[in-house]
This record gives structure tokens, C-alpha cells and sequence, in this order.
């Protein structure tokens, strides 16, 4: 019997001959919760990955002119209430386990996505600052890189700082660079973490990665607010 | 009021707020030196928060010892795997790697209060019999009284002598119940009765966050943040909840209980280690077959439709119901109807509302709401209905008790579904006739076949008229 890792309820599985034949992806949320969760589908901004009619969204094309550090973010979810309150529950509760929640997307999303450079991607996760890490006791970011099938470098290291979400869009993009390097990468990374809010956390990580001689830094996140 | 001027101004408002608690260290607002002098003073004991031995594992907040409701999480702080509870994580998440911490302070000693009730109503002669065992209960030092008093007998009134008798020793009383309305009901009443006691009542988003008063009220889980605090523990609605929940409950009242106290348990439908308890002499209790104003429970009527199921499927009314709707006795009656599951319910307000237009007992569909425990409308539709401005509510088992509303008729669809036990029907039964003014009401039970639960429920309404017939 299978039961919903989110809200606990019995999973039912119709028996049919290709879930009697076939070995299944094991589903962790029942319909219900399935449902509630939007994928970003139709045309999108090609870096940010926003719902957007054109090629590159207002944002972005400003970013392209103050000279961007991210070749592209991916994002598999609207942001919406739903995920809100399950990455919450995740990540400031601190269940761990509800990560499952996203395992089988983020895989096939980094398969499909980054097919092309898949094999010479390092995957660098978030780092937390140590009074979040004493909080949370896990990083979140970096249990969303494990799920994937390749090597995961954590060389950032983050300053203490106040949380993200409290901030409105103007301090977070003014700020200083929260982010330091521990060990230079040379190849192609791949950023992987939950929300894309305006991209500045991804890019002031992807600066730093740049400066100390990093080709190309992409992303890959949960959601897309 | 800050946490670090309250030390500054008093030790006393220290232990106030610690003593009786279980506690994680993000819970205690200390500053960090204050906390650690109490640690270094053995003020505050930390003790592990979760038991893992031979390969068995228990919360100790919570109780829980089932494998499905812990995992583990990696430790970025040890490098440990660590085990945690998924069962309280609502409250903070309890884990290997972090201690829970018990008050080893001065002791408090609660004002002992020589006149505290401010209720000027009176009790009827059931209620006063009922009452009077519940207060000996306490005078006594009885580990345990139950109560077994039928819906609508007016529980709360029943409480107050022995609340009184333990306010007048100088005790620490908490009132607990898995569901947060019948806190949310019961906290302004008690207020007005015993308005010299500091009260607090403590639920998810409640006003009251602190729970250092005398009187506490809690739901089941803010009862979990406490350890040998209460004197005496009061329990409504002792088996409101399915099993694994009841247990949650029953656990966390041993743990929030000294030693040495009463526990008073208040229901209308006891489970059956209950009945089997009074039954055999252990367990002190006491009836109240009658209710408050005297008359007695409106007998549910079963009623068959055969494709009840697969028509309520296909969001078709049942004849049955259709027919009933029509010709109900009094239909200045409001309408509570009762179905199994929300996406039912949803489904089915479109054609329930149909249906009453076209009789005209509501002349705008605004009149018929759906109400389900994720409603985030919840409490303001329960207030519309309460305040007569909707004349029908569709809902879930969330209403079958603890809320009362004056003059209504019940109806169950689907009764046979396995959500209405026989405990859930007994209450749903209960919602009828509550008022003086009209203390009928009809109560209908649509099935395709008679359950266990149905029958059983029938029986024990009958049971409670003939014992009040009696009186």
C-alpha cells in the first residue's frame, strides 16, 4: 500500500497491463496533490524560463544588458499556492522526505534539458549560511542536486546574511554578493536549486563562478514565481 | 511582551512560562546567555526527543512509534543520519539531533481562588448530577471520571464546579480536545464564567501563543508542549478522531498530566475500552440521558435507495432524498446535510441547490454553502449558517460535532460509507434538535444497505431515550 508523502492519503493505482508489465515510476503524491501542482508548459523566455510570448522577457533582455552571467534557467513549476505550501513544509519544517516529491521531474527535466551538455555538467548546489544550516540542519538545494545522476562540487560558501524572502526585489538585486569561492571550477556548472524569484541569487552564484574561471553556469529550479 | 525583559523584571514570569512545558530549544525565546545559564543551573534538563532502541522508535512529544511516520534526514550540522518525526513536524520538527528540555526550576504556585465562578445559570437536575460527580471526582483525587452525556446536554456548564473545586486548591487545569472549533466555541464561554482566572486557549493560529495561564484549552496538539503541568485534565470529545489520532490524544493527556491528577473525559459515544472499563467497575462514571432542555434525541429515520452509490457518483439525487427534501415537517428548518468525502460534496452542491431552488426553500443558490476541513472559508460560513444567513450546508464529518446550531434538519447521503462510524453518525444525529424552542428536528439516514455503524448508532440513541425516559 502506498500512501501520499504529502497529504498522507492512500495512492490508488489501477491495475492495468502496462502497470502490471511495466516496472513503474513509483509515484509519491496521490492525484490530488498531483493535480494541484502546474507545470510550466507553452512558450516560455528561453533564459528564465517565465511564461512569456516572445523569445526573452523584459527582465532578461535587461539583464542581457548589463551583461548576464547565466546561459539559461530552467524552471519545472509555476510558483503557486500549492508548491508554496509544500516547499515550505519541506524546507522551513524540515521534511526532508518531501523531496521525493520532486525527484522523478527534476531527473527528467535535467535529462531532456541539458541533454546536450548532460556528461561535462558539475552540479553546484546553494550553499546555506551556518545559522540557516543550524536551523534547517539540511540544505535544501543540495538535497535537490543529489537526486541527479552526476558529480556535485559544492565550492560556493555563503556569508551570514537575512533571509531571502523577506526582501523586496530592489534590496535583494542591490545587495552585496552573498557568495564566495572555495575551490575554482573549470568546466560548465549547473546550479540547482528550488525557486527562481528574479534570478539575482543564481547569477550573483554564477558571478563568482565566472570570475574564478568558470566557461558557462546554467540553472535548473523547482519553481518559477 | 519580550521574553528578555520578562526575566529581567521576574524569575516567577520565568518559571510561569517554562514550568509544566516539553520543549525544543527554538520554542524557548531566551536569549542565548540566559538559556545557557539555565542549562548550566540545571534550571532547563535536555532529555532526547526521540527513543531509539532494539530497533524501536518512539517520539516522545507525540507518542508515535509507527515506522511511517519517521524518516531521515541527512545532517549538515553532524554529518549523521538522523531519524525525525513526520507525525508533529507541524510543531517544529523533532529529531535525533536536537534535545527536548524540561523545566527543573522553581515550582509555581498557582493562586488559589476563594469564589471563582462568575456563571449565574443554573443546571437542570441531570446536569447538576453529573456535575457533582465530576466535581467529587477532583476533590477526591480520582485518577479518572468519565462522563457519558448525550449530545446537546449542556457539557461545559456541567465542568464548572469542577473547575471551581480545583481553582479553589490552587490547581492548574487544562481542557483538551482534538477539535480546535470546540476549543474555539468553548473559550469564550469559560471566560465569562470564571472571569477572575487568566485563560488561554491554544490552538494552530490561536491569539494565545504563551500557555503559562491557570486554565488552559488546548487542542490535541498544543497539549503535546506539556509535561506533568495539570492538576486536572479535562477531555471533550474523547474519541473524535480515528484511532491512530485518538492515540496521538490519549498519549499526549498521560504526558501533560502529574503524576498525581484527575482526569475528567467527557463523550457522548465512549469507545468500547471505555465501556468495557465502566463495565467492569474501573472506570468511575456517570449518564446524562437527558438533554438540557429536557426532551429526547431525535431518532434517526433510515432510508433505502438502492443505487445510492453509483447515482451520487453520476451527481444524481437520489428519489429517496429528492422526496424527502420536498416534504420535510417543518422547512423554516436550516438544512445540514452530511456526505462522505469533499470531492462528492463539491460535485454535489450544484444539484442540491438546483433542487431547493426549484422547491423554493432558498431563493438564491448564495443560500447553500459547502464547507470541508481545507475550506480556508471555514469559519466564516460555519458564522453565516450560525447567523441564519444561509439556509443549507453541505459537509463533511468536520461539523458532526462540538458546533451547535439552534433548529435544523439532518441528513446523511450515503451513510453506509466507512467515514461514518458509528461514533460520527451518534454525533451527526446529535446536531438535531438542539434548541428549547424546537428540540426536534428530523434526521435521515440515506444507505444502500444497513452497516454495522448504522445499526449500532440507531441502538445507542434508543438506549440514552430509555434510560432518559426514566428520569
Amino acid at each position: 500500500m502506498n500512501f501520499c508523502v504529502y497529504c498522507h492519503e492512500r495512492i490508488e493505482q489501477p491495475l492495468t497491463w502496462s502497470t502490471w508489465l511495466t516496472v513503474k515510476k513509483n509515484n509519491v503524491l496521490c492525484i490530488s496533490c498531483t493535480g494541484k501542482l502546474e507545470m510550466i508548459s507553452g512558450k516560455r523566455c528561453k533564459v528564465c524560463s517565465r511564461a512569456w510570448s516572445s523569445s526573452i522577457c523584459l527582465d532578461c533582455q535587461q539583464w542581457r544588458e548589463l551583461g548576464d552571467n547565466i546561459e539559461r534557467n530552467y524552471s519545472i513549476f509555476h510558483y503557486n499556492e500549492t508548491i508554496c505550501e509544500m516547499i515550505t513544509q519541506w524546507k522551513f519544517r524540515g521534511d526532508y522526505l518531501l523531496r521525493e516529491m520532486f525527484r522523478n521531474e527534476l531527473k527528467s527535466a535535467f535529462e531532456k534539458q541539458f541533454a546536450n551538455n548532460a556528461a561535462s555538467l558539475t552540479v553546484i548546489p546553494i550553499p546555506l549560511s551556518e545559522s540557516r544550516m543550524q536551523e534547517r540542519g539540511f540544505n535544501q538545494s543540495l538535497a535537490l542536486a543529489e537526486m541527479l545522476d552526476a558529480p556535485i562540487k559544492q565550492v560556493l560558501r555563503r556569508k551570514s546574511g537575512e533571509k531571502q524572502a523577506k526582501k523586496n526585489r530592489k534590496a535583494r538585486l542591490k545587495r552585496d554578493n552573498p557568495f564566495s569561492i572555495t575551490e575554482p571550477l573549470k568546466q560548465a556548472a549547473l546550479i540547482v536549486d528550488d525557486i527562481y524569484t528574479t534570478g539575482t541569487t543564481v547569477r550573483q552564484a554564477a558571478q563568482q563562478l565566472k570570475f574564478h574561471g568558470c566557461p558557462e553556469v546554467y540553472s535548473l529550479t523547482i519553481a518559477r514565481s | 511582551m519580550n521574553m528578555d525583559k520578562l526575566i529581567l523584571c521576574s524569575p516567577r514570569l520565568l518559571a510561569e512560562s517554562l514550568s509544566g512545558k516539553r520543549l525544543l530549544e527554538e520554542e524557548i525565546s531566551l536569549p542565548e546567555k540566559c538559556f545557557h545559564v539555565l542549562l548550566s543551573t540545571k534550571q532547563l534538563i535536555p532529555i532526547p526527543a526521540i527513543e531509539n532502541q532494539k530497533g524501536s522508535v518512539k517520539c516522545i512529544r507525540c507518542g508515535n512509534t509507527s515506522k511511517y511516520y519517521f524518516s531521515e534526514y541527512p545532517c549538515g550540522i553532524c554529518q549523521q543520519k538522523h531519524l525525525y518525526c513526520r507525525n508533529c513536524i507541524q510543531m517544529g520538527r523533532i529529531s535525533e539531533c536536537k534535545p527536548l528540555y524540561i523545566w527543573n526550576g522553581a515550582e509555581v504556585h498557582w493562586p488559589k481562588h476563594s469564589n471563582p465562578l462568575t456563571w449565574e445559570g443554573k443546571l437542570t437536575p441531570a446536569q447538576s448530577n453529573a456535575a457533582a460527580q465530576l466535581e467529587k471526582a477532583v476533590i477526591e483525587k480520582l485518577p479518572a471520571c468519565l462522563c457519558w452525556a448525550v449530545c446537546g446536554a449542556g457539557k461545559s456548564e456541567m465542568l464548572f464546579p469542577a473547575i471551581t473545586a480545583a481553582l479553589k486548591q490552587g490547581k492548574r487545569i487544562a481542557l483538551a480536545s482534538p477539535r480546535v472549533d470546540v476549543i474555539r466555541e468553548l473559550f469564550p464561554r469559560l471566560e465569562q464564567a470564571f472571569q477572575d482566572v487568566t485563560i488561554e486557549a491554544l490552538y494552530g493560529g490561536s491569539e494565545h501563543k504563551a500557555g503559562k495561564s491557570q486554565l488552559i484549552l488546548a487542542t490535541t496538539h498544543q497539549l503535546m508542549r506539556y509535561y506533568q503541568a495539570f492538576d486536572v485534565l479535562i477531555i471533550d470529545e474523547v474519541d473524535a478522531f480515528p484511532f491512530y489520532l485518538d492515540k496521538s490524544l490519549m498519549y499526549a493527556a498521560k504526558q501533560a498530566a502529574k503524576k498525581q491528577s484527575t482526569t475528567l473525559y467527557l463523550t457522548a459515544t465512549p469507545r468500547k475500552n471505555f465501556r468495557l472499563q465502566m463495565k467492569l467497575g474501573k472506570l468511575p462514571h456517570v449518564f446524562v440521558p437527558l438533554r438540557y432542555h429536557g426532551h429526547l434525541l431525535p431518532v434517526p429515520k433510515l432510508k433505502l435507495a438502492f443505487h445510492l452509490t453509483s447515482q451520487l457518483a453520476n451527481k444524481k439525487l437520489p428519489n429517496a432524498f429528492q422526496k424527502w427534501l420536498m416534504n420535510r415537517q417543518n422547512p423554516q428548518r436550516q438544512l445540514l446535510i452530511f456526505g462522505p468525502k469533499i470531492s462528492m460534496i463539491k460535485e454535489l452542491k450544484e444539484v442540491i441547490t438546483l433542487l431547493l431552488l426549484q422547491t423554493g426553500a432558498i431563493s438564491a443558490s448564495e443560500e447553500l454553502q459547502a464547507v470541508y476541513a481545507a475550506d480556508k472559508d471555514r469559519e466564516a460560513k460555519i458564522k453565516q449558517f450560525r447567523n441564519r444567513e444561509l439556509h443549507a450546508l453541505i459537509t463533511t464529518t468536520i461539523l458532526e460535532r462540538g458546533v451547535t446550531f439552534p433548529s435544523v434538519d439532518v441528513a446523511v447521503l450515503a451513510a453506509g460509507h466507512e467515514v461514518f462510524n458509528e461514533a460520527a453518525l451518534v454525533q451527526i444525529a446529535g446536531r438535531a434538535g438542539r434548541s428549547a424552542d424546537d428540540p426536534s428536528g428530523e434526521v435521515i439516514f440515506f444507505h444502500d444497505g444497513k452497516t454495522d455503524a448504522i445499526e449500532k448508532a440507531r441502538q445507542m440513541i434508543l438506549d440514552m431515550n430509555e434510560r432518559g425516559k426514566k428520569l
